[in-house]
């Protein structure tokens, strides 16, 4: 169980005013909010044991370096990630996603074939779209239905072949909140050979993934979407993977010994990791996973499905209001529009109304151009989020609604 | 009237609204009222398109004075089009250089021109300036 009341008073933002109303802060799937705790980590960071790691011998550089590495630790337990070192710190999932297929340009022939599904965010089709280029490899894409779920009988007989080297999707869809059947993608392309990367962005605000269980190749994920801070995140990828790939980026850090003839380069993970990381990025974002854990990721989840069947129901008490994405399973994210409303109208009255909701297409131009929409409204929930700011929110519609009709 | 005595206008219509709620209600309005761009311009070319709206704007040279017609998808940002266009239209390129958009903020909209809104409008007035450049180029 859940107390909303006491997870609240943990978040300071959560206190503020905007345009003069208390903020209602529904735009969680963009970044999360920052709990006290994680804060406290960063401040006592700079305050105490700022120092560059793997490097000096002394005792701050000692410190920074080992809470840096107990850091990965726990990031690798909460993934249960057979070993600490396939953790790669990354600046957030669009770099660990252009890590793995920068990496795969020197796998991949021409005639190779790529898999993607069509609810990708931007940040995982490009880097593939860029990758084809590079080698000749084609591109191809699991279709989905009007609720928001892919067409799985689509992947497993028309898409996946011999041909097929890799498939990238997202666990979690920013845009609809679909949970995708990943254990399922997975299994079917290990079938034919191909590597998965799974992008987790989404999905680890909400769910605990398992990397073995689900016998995950490569997974990515963003700090400041788990209560920790921006410019952070992981790669984790199987050991046998990270070593078949080359290093991304040249620099400090990655190599074992350089000379003007030849450069060795570092064992795992500093092989990925060329310069001087966010350090305290790294600290505070195992701070944010450890925040969460202690409520614990069952009664995260088991509270926003509350929060999720209850805006559901509410918002579609709105005469015109039409949800997109309704998959059986989703995450507590609800992306609608109002009528032939603009979402840009709407959201610009809610923020007047000191409700932040993101519009737009969400990095999601394929899934608009699919519903034949120029964006939605989308309202996605967090932990800490109440019934009453959802009453807040459709009041706000409902004005909002009265406006501009 | 001068660009400047247009917007000190405008200025001093918003000032009778007591609350952003009769603020936006006005820019509702107006962003319903004015058929403000004629289909056949509402082309790829003249389309700027920002992450959350889409916005049109063409210009014409009558004798010496700039004529814009513009759109938008979104209804508010069509409304502040509107108030842009009142602003800059039927006026000489060289005085719409040199003009500025600071009545904007006075009229507490100032928001919807951050770049970081990113519905058109922001490349909307740079493109509007970019027009006036030419014509007055062309002008001599």
């Amino acid at each position: 169980m859940i107390n909303v009341t006491n997870i609240r008073k943990d978040f300071p933002i959560l206190n503020r005013e905007v345009n003069g109303k208390p903020l209602v802060y529904f735009d969680n799937a963009a970044t999360s909010q920052t709990p006290q705790q994680v804060i406290d980590v960063i401040v006592d960071y700079y305050s105490n044991y700022n120092a560059n790691i793997h490097r000096g011998v002394h005792a701050l550089s000692q410190e920074a370096t080992d809470k840096y590495e107990q850091a990965r630790q726990t990031i690798q337990k909460h993934f249960n990630a057979a070993k600490a070192h396939e953790i790669i710190f990354t600046s957030g999932t669009t770099h660990g996603i252009n890590l793995v297929a920068n990496g795969f340009s020197s796998l991949l022939k021409k005639g190779d074939e790529i898999i993607v599904s069509a609810m990708e965010h931007h940040s995982n089709i490009v880097p593939w779209q860029m990758l084809c280029e590079r080698t000749g490899a084609i591109l191809k894409v699991i279709p989905m239905n009007l609720e928001g779920e892919l067409l799985m009988d689509v992947y497993h007989t028309n898409l996946l072949s011999d041909k097929t080297k890799l498939v990238f999707c997202n666990h979690v869809s920013n845009a609809l909140g679909t949970v995708n059947p990943i254990k399922e993608i997975i299994d079917a392309a290990h079938k034919v050979g191909a590597a998965v990367l799974i992008d987790g962005a989404q999905a680890a605000p909400h769910i605990k993934a398992d990397v073995q269980a689900l016998d995950m190749d490569f997974y990515v994920v963003s700090a400041h979407k788990i209560c920790g801070p921006t410019g952070e995140g992981i790669l984790y990828g199987k050991e046998e993977w990270l070593n078949k790939l080359p290093p991304y980026q040249g620099g400090g850090e990655m190599i074992a010994e350089v000379s003007f003839e030849k450069t060795t380069y570092a064992a795992l993970p500093h092989k990925f990791e060329a310069g001087t990381p966010n350090i305290c990025g790294g600290i505070a974002m195992a701070a944010g996973i450890d925040y969460m854990n202690a409520i614990g990721f069952d009664a995260i989840a088991s509270y926003e499905h509350e929060l999720l069947d209850y805006a559901t129901e509410q918002l579609l008490a709105i005469e015109g209001l039409k949800i997109y994405g309704t998959a059986k399973e989703k995450t507590a994210v609800i992306s609608f529009n109002i009528g032939v409303i603009h979402p840009y109208d709407i959201g610009s009255i809610l923020d007047k109304l000191g409700v932040a909701v993101r519009t737009g297409h969400h990095c999601a131009q394929p899934i608009m151009d699919f519903f034949k929409i120029p964006g939605t409204v989308r309202a996605s929930f967090s932990f800490y989020n109440t019934k009453e700011e959802i009453d807040v929110m459709v009041a706000a519609l409902m004005r909002a609604k009265g406006m501009l009709e | 009237m001068t660009i400047k005595e247009i917007q000190a206008d405008i200025v001093d219509e918003f000032s009778m609204f007591e609350d952003w709620m009769q603020r936006y209600e006005y820019m509702i309005e107006l962003g319903k009222s004015l058929p403000i761009i004629e289909e056949q311009y509402k082309t790829d070319d003249n389309i700027i398109k920002g992450c959350q709206s889409k916005v049109w704007v063409h210009a014409d040279l009558e004798t010496d004075k700039l004529v814009f017609t513009a759109d938008s998808d979104a209804i508010i940002t069509k409304g502040i089009i509107a108030i842009l266009i009142r602003a800059f239209s039927n006026q000489k390129p060289q005085d719409i250089i040199d003009a500025n958009t600071d009545f904007i903020d006075e009229i507490g909209l100032k928001e919807h021109l951050s770049p970081t809104r990113a519905n058109g409008l922001v490349s909307m007035i740079k493109q509007i300036k970019l027009y006036a450049i030419a014509y007055q180029t062309q002008l001599g």
